[in-house]
Parts: structure tokens; sequence; C-alpha cells
């Protein structure tokens, strides 16, 4: 018998802003939280280019700089410099 | 200590006296604010429009922050946050900040404050729209200082 708990993989939900979310081409919105360790681990898995220099990261809606860690249920998002006010 | 988004246009005026009215009378002795207000003008070129987009939640959260570091910093009684989001046209205000304290040092301070902090933390991006049609996003904010 099979644990119905054993099929279920969290993913980590990925959001780009601004002129990154015009930018990036189908990017993968949801990536498997196994496969991803930090931040960058998720910008790898959710596009096909590089992570373009001064982009800016959250994770659960707090910033955090690219190598910070990442875990499955997380939310996290990309985008550029900030220009409020 | 309230923060605001606004989606449709707001009178800031009308916005600083009705928070003001919720504070207990002759609890504070200064009272200062800023209002950014949309420019027609920017890098030398007419602009005739702005979208101005924002990370729902994030941002409500680092404003509520930024107030909260004010607080921990300079003896403020409130503090009020209003910025718009969404189509904005030139002579509408941005943002709005505005802190009541005892007295005016901690007043002028942590309004400056206000300003500066959302600037760099709180997740806003604006994008114009020129003249000519064309449209741009804003790459950076100008230095307060």
């Amino acid at each position: 018998m099979v644990d119905p708990k054993s099929d279920m993989h969290m993913t980590i939900r990925v959001k780009f802003f601004a002129s990154l979310r015009e930018q990036i081409i189908n990017p993968n919105t949801e990536v498997d939280g196994s496969q991803a360790k930090t931040i960058g681990d998720v910008w790898k898995l959710a596009t096909d280019v590089p992570m373009p220099p001064h982009v800016l990261c959250s994770v659960n809606l707090e910033h955090q700089e690219p190598d910070a860690p990442v875990n499955d249920g997380d939310e996290v998002a990309f985008f550029p410099p900030i220009t409020g006010g | 200590m309230p923060v605001l988004i606004k989606p449709e246009p707001f009178d800031p005026i009308a916005m600083q006296a009705a928070h003001e009215a919720t504070l207990p009378t002759g609890s504070f002795g200064a009272t200062a604010s800023f209002i950014g207000t949309m420019r027609n003008v920017n890098e030398g070129d007419d602009v005739i429009g702005m979208m101005l987009e924002h990370y729902e939640g994030m941002t409500e959260k680092e404003l509520e922050a930024v107030i909260h570091d004010a607080k921990q910093k300079w003896p403020i009684d409130d503090a009020l946050i209003v910025h718009r989001v969404g189509a904005i046209e030139p002579g509408q205000p941005i943002v709005l900040t505005v802190v009541w304290s005892a007295h005016r040092a901690a007043a002028f301070d942590a309004c400056r404050f206000l300003m500066e902090a959302l600037k760099s933390r709180a997740p806003f991006w604006k994008k114009e729209t020129l003249k000519d049609g064309s449209h741009r996003w804003v790459e950076r904010n100008t230095p307060g200082y």
C-alpha cells in the first residue's frame, strides 16, 4: 500500500516583479522545493537565463540575499531596484 | 500607526487631518509631513503618466516595519504613511508621510527617516509613459541627501 503522503512534494512559489516580469519569458512559477537549497537555486530552476546584477530577492515577504536558504512552501520573489516614494 | 496603499487618487491634506482627528487632543506638539507628487518631467523627458506597481503583502509589511523602526529611534506619538499604486497622472500625490510627536526635532527627523527608508525598503516600481507614447521603467531613485 502506498502512503499518500509519500507521493506529496512541496513546491516553492516564484514571483517576478516590474521589469523582471517582462524580461523573463515563461518562467516556472513553481519549482520543486527538494531541488533548491538557496534563492540562487530557485532562480536557476525557474528561468533559463543568468540572474542579472542588482536583482533583489525576498523569501516570504522578507528581503534576503541570493545565497539565503529556502524551504518547501516558501514564496520567493525577484525584483529590480525599488523606485517608490 | 497606519499604512495605507491607495489605488485611487487621494487628498494628502485631508488624510492627514482625518488621522490627526483620531489622536487625543493636545497630546502632541509637533507635526511634520512630506508629500511626494508626480512630476511631468524626468531625466529631461516629458512624462504624461506613470504606473506604480507594488508587491502586495510585502509592501505593507515593509512600510509597517519602517514606522516601527522610527518609533524605536525617536519618541514619536504616531505616524502615517499613504502611498499610491496604479495609474498616476502628473500633479497627483504619490506618497504622504506624517509624524506627530511632542517636539519638532523628533517630528522632522522621523518624517525624513520614513521617506528615505521607504524608498529603499518598500517594494514599489514606477513605469513611466512618455509624451511620445513610449514606456520605460524608472531604474533608480534620486538621492535623498
